[in-house]
């Protein structure tokens, strides 16, 4: 074979002096970086398989490992980065696509630091959440133009009929992550997390694992191209059900479980054969139209009886606009986008960083469509794909969206370094893997804990804001643009955002 | 065009801000009185204003015309005034014009303003009910003619508002010489606009009159959510979406007040969790269906239409409201000491919840003052 010319991305530094020889990190790599040479008595580093995911500096007992960028870089060049050489290098060695976790890590594509957020001054009281209330229940689904009510004695009594509709505490559920591309103890942490908070989890195109079941009502279930684990009890096991027709990191293509991935739990979930390759189709094959959505859509509710919310939800692309608001027509309760940032357990590199638009764009163009259509109460808007703190939350929902899903911010609060090697199935973290001995480093009961504690500290935040606002219900910031400004944007992006320059 | 957001909003912030003094006054069996005592409680809280804008509503004023719309516009030139009358006349029957009288007073340019009672022309009417058809043709003049401004429409009512003090806006139009049974009074304090006469309040369309004291920080998405039902909102002002919304909600939808002060002002879930199941099923409806139109942050409204005034406060009552009785009156105002000083003795005084409606209703024979 020959020599590989890509050089290792990283060095690992030991400091042999606090090294104790403990054999923690050769443990905790799952990589093969760290072995120890008796001879010696040393730890030594196969630096070339280190992809910086921190696993062995966090849990060195005495920090004695550090891990840098490769300091040897090609001679700098705006064009020919050492990202475009190394991957023109790796496809020369390897004939392959090259492949990426997580969402698309390119700094322009980011709009939410553009915007920023009103306060009240003088004219308007902000108001204390510490000591007064502070309203984040949303409510997902389709909503009525009118309410007709009958008086009787006294008593108010609602007579138009709502359509199903999700309760959520927080504006904030949990993306579709499927099992298979993670472990069931992170299934198991975002179920139980998303229960105990009054939010939702998304069980992503891998169905879900029958232990799970028992959350069924804060479990969206998808249904995805592949159809993997849909039968009649996992749609009525869930509170809603997500059609997935794309997804931010890579529109217009399918997925790829490996079958080694597919181990017995797994082949059972997604009623596949063990260890065979779980393929997801690029399109779903009986949606070639919009009409053939509207038949899925509605199948999907005969077959729940009319008792769930359906969700549709498609990547952030060039005419969103237009397609979400066939969505609505084909009788979808909520459209979710999903911008060019979110993230994915694999994905070509070339597709996540260069298809689909910043979801901001997507979110301001669909709610003002379906605003100017006279459809915006028809369905929910929920913004997924880059989404990194509260205050993009706060923004999504002024820009028009209902609500948010969040999916690498979760795994980051279990550990995750976004490191970007999903795709490995080797993850130190025990998040992006199936393998028994990595998953076991979640612990559903800490897992829960952690994301239960990142929804909370995210909606205090939230709740500061509107405070800050004056604002004291959600449903007053949500498409309410006028609390936002941007900052260093055209006017022409300032415009499609629905947004005032600062200081106008 | 005349493009009315530039005239009021100068500077064209995202909304015009403006802080007030609001009173209203009502005789529940329809005996008819002046402005004086309206004027005098209005006056009391002058601080509240800085002579930027004050106006009057007043109803059963024009028991001679009672079924007539009472036009009150104003007009930049007599060109306009030509030209409007000439518009007016094409679509209406106008049974009665003049210039609205005045006097001298400490006001600032008063443009020219005339009243007109008319009748749609039925033949002209088509599908649209003769309402319907009056709000068309009153939005189209106010978008379309470029110097006239339509600011009362209504059948026996009538708005009378200007660039000064309350009081001083009440003697102009000589105020003292009409009578009504219901004046809401408004006395303002904008933090923008220059003084254009249209942009004080009351707001009104049709007989529905708004005097509106706050600034609603949820402006953004009220004017987004009642934009998708075909209102336009020219004068960017939140007195403006809180008289459309009232307008949706009360007129188009036939929703009573009761239903729509919980629109506005919803109680908070924890409240609505403690309910009957009715009204826990009814107000949890309310509030996923009507979230956009959820007034947030601080007001104190009083909205008039025939026969009825209605008081009411955000949710959290940030901005004051007193409401009391004395006989067959009702009061509502920014300050208790204003009702004080034209009733002294009152039999009942109190302070609304926030979000909680005052009514003051015509009804029968038997006025009902519910809160």
């Amino acid at each position: 074979m020959m020599k590989s010319y890509v050089s290792p991305e990283y060095l690992v530094d030991r400091d042999q002096n606090r090294c104790i020889r403990c054999k923690v990190c050769v443990n905790q790599c799952s990589y093969d970086t760290h072995y120890y040479d008796e001879e010696d008595d040393k730890m030594y580093s196969r630096t070339e398989n280190c992809v910086n995911c921190q696993r062995c500096a966090t849990f060195c007992p005495t920090q004695a490992i550090s891990i840098r960028e490769n300091p040897n870089h090609y001679k700098s060049n705006a064009n020919w980065t050492q990202e475009v050489i190394t991957s023109i290098k790796k496809q020369a060695e390897t004939g392959g696509v090259v492949l990426t976790g997580m969402g698309c890590d390119k700094p322009n594509l980011s709009y939410w630091d553009r915007l920023l957020i009103n306060a009240s001054q003088v004219t308007n009281p902000s108001i204390d959440p510490l000591r007064e209330p502070m309203e984040l229940r949303t409510y997902i689904g389709s909503k009525p133009d009118k309410l007709d009510f009958d008086f009787r004695n006294g008593d108010v009594e609602l007579k138009t009929k709502l359509s199903p509709q999700l309760t959520l505490e927080t504006p904030i559920m949990f993306s579709a992550m499927s099992y298979g591309s993670i472990s069931l103890n992170v299934h198991k942490s975002l179920a139980r997390a998303a229960s105990e908070y009054g939010t939702y989890y998304n069980t992503g195109e891998g169905g879900l694992e029958k232990s799970l079941y028992k959350y069924g009502d804060h479990v969206i279930v998808q249904v995805a191209s592949g159809r993997f684990g849909v039968h009649p009890d996992y749609l009525d096991a869930g509170a809603a059900i997500e059609i997935k027709i794309g997804q931010g990191a890579k529109p217009g293509i399918g997925g790829h479980l490996p079958g080694e991935k597919v181990s017995t739990e797994i082949s059972k979930t997604r009623m596949i054969p063990l260890g065979t390759d779980a393929l997801s189709p690029a399109p779903q094959h009986d949606i070639y139209s919009i009409e053939d959505l509207r038949q899925l859509i509605y199948a999907l509710k005969e077959a729940t009886d009319y008792t769930k919310p359906v969700l549709v939800k498609i990547a952030a692309v060039h005419n969103a606009a237009a397609i979400a608001s066939g969505i609505v027509r084909a009788g979808a309760d909520a459209v979710v986008l999903d911008g060019v940032r979110g993230g994915t357990g694999a994905a070509p590199r070339i597709t996540r960083d260069n298809v689909g638009i910043p979801i901001e764009m997507a979110l301001a163009a669909v709610d003002q469509r379906l605003r100017d259509e006279g459809i915006r109460n028809q369905a929910s808007v929920i913004a997924a794909g880059g989404i990194k703190s509260s205050g993009d939350v706060l923004k999504a929902i002024a820009l028009g969206a209902d609500a948010c899903y969040i999916a690498t911010a979760a795994l980051v609060s279990l550990g995750c370094t976004v490191c970007q090697k999903c795709y490995t199935g080797k993850c130190p973290w025990g998040i992006a893997t199936t393998d028994l001995w990595l998953t076991k480093r979640i612990n559903p009961d800490l897992g829960a804990k952690r994301l239960f504690s990142l929804l909370r500290a995210w909606s205090l935040e939230i709740m500061e804001m509107m405070g800050g606002m004056g604002i004291n219900a959600l449903e007053s910031v949500r498409g309410n643009r006028l609390v936002l400004r941007g900052v260093g944007l055209t006017d022409t992006e300032l415009n499609v955002l629905g947004v005032r320059m600062v200081g106008e | 065009m005349q493009n009315l957001t530039k005239i009021n909003n100068t500077f064209g912030d995202e909304k015009v801000i403006d802080a007030c003094s609001i009173f209203g006054m009502m005789n529940l069996n329809g005996k008819r009185f002046s402005a004086k005592d309206p004027i005098r409680a209005i006056a009391n809280m002058h601080d509240r204003g800085n002579g930027l804008g004050g106006g009057f509503a007043a109803y059963g004023i024009y028991p001679a015309y009672k079924t007539d719309y009472a036009f009150h516009i104003m007009f930049l030139d007599r060109d306009a005034k030509k030209k409007t009358s000439r518009r007016i006349s094409e679509g209406f029957k106008i049974i009665y014009e003049e210039e609205i009288p005045t006097q001298e007073a400490k006001v600032t340019d008063p443009p020219i303003m005339w009243r007109y009672f008319v009748e749609p022309k039925p033949s002209k009417l088509e599908n649209l009910s003769p309402d319907n058809y009056v709000m068309e043709k009153v939005t189209r003049i106010n978008t379309e003619t470029g110097k006239a401004f339509v600011f009362s429409s209504g059948k026996d009512m009538g708005v009378f508002k200007g660039v000064g003090f309350p009081e001083d806006v009440g003697q102009y139009f000589c105020l003292e010489e009409y009578e009504g049974y219901l004046w809401t009074c408004h006395g303002r304090f904008p933090t923008n606009t220059q003084g254009w006469w249209g942009g004080a309040h009351p707001f009104s369309m049709l007989d529905w009159t708004v005097v509106h004291n706050g600034e609603i920080s949820s402006y953004g998405i009220n004017k987004r959510y009642l934009e998708m039902f075909g209102y336009k909102c020219t004068m960017q002002t939140d007195t403006e979406v809180m008289a459309y919304a009232f307008d949706l909600l009360m007129r188009r939808q036939n929703l009573p007040i009761q239903i729509v002060s919980k629109i506005l002002a919803p109680p908070l879930w924890s409240e609505i969790k403690t309910m009957k199941t009715k009204n826990k099923q009814a107000l949890s409806a309310l509030r996923q269906t009507y979230g956009s139109l959820l007034m947030n942050g601080p007001f104190t409204i009083i909205v008039a239409h025939e026969g009825e005034m209605i008081g009411l406060t955000d949710r959290i009552k940030l901005r004051p409201l007193t409401a009391a009785s004395k006989g067959d009156f009702l009061f509502l105002s920014s300050e208790e000491a204003a009702i004080r000083l034209v009733s002294p003795m009152l039999d009942k005084v109190w302070s609304p919840r926030g979000g909680v409606p005052v009514i003051g209703r015509l009804l029968g024979p038997v006025p009902e003052v519910t809160e």
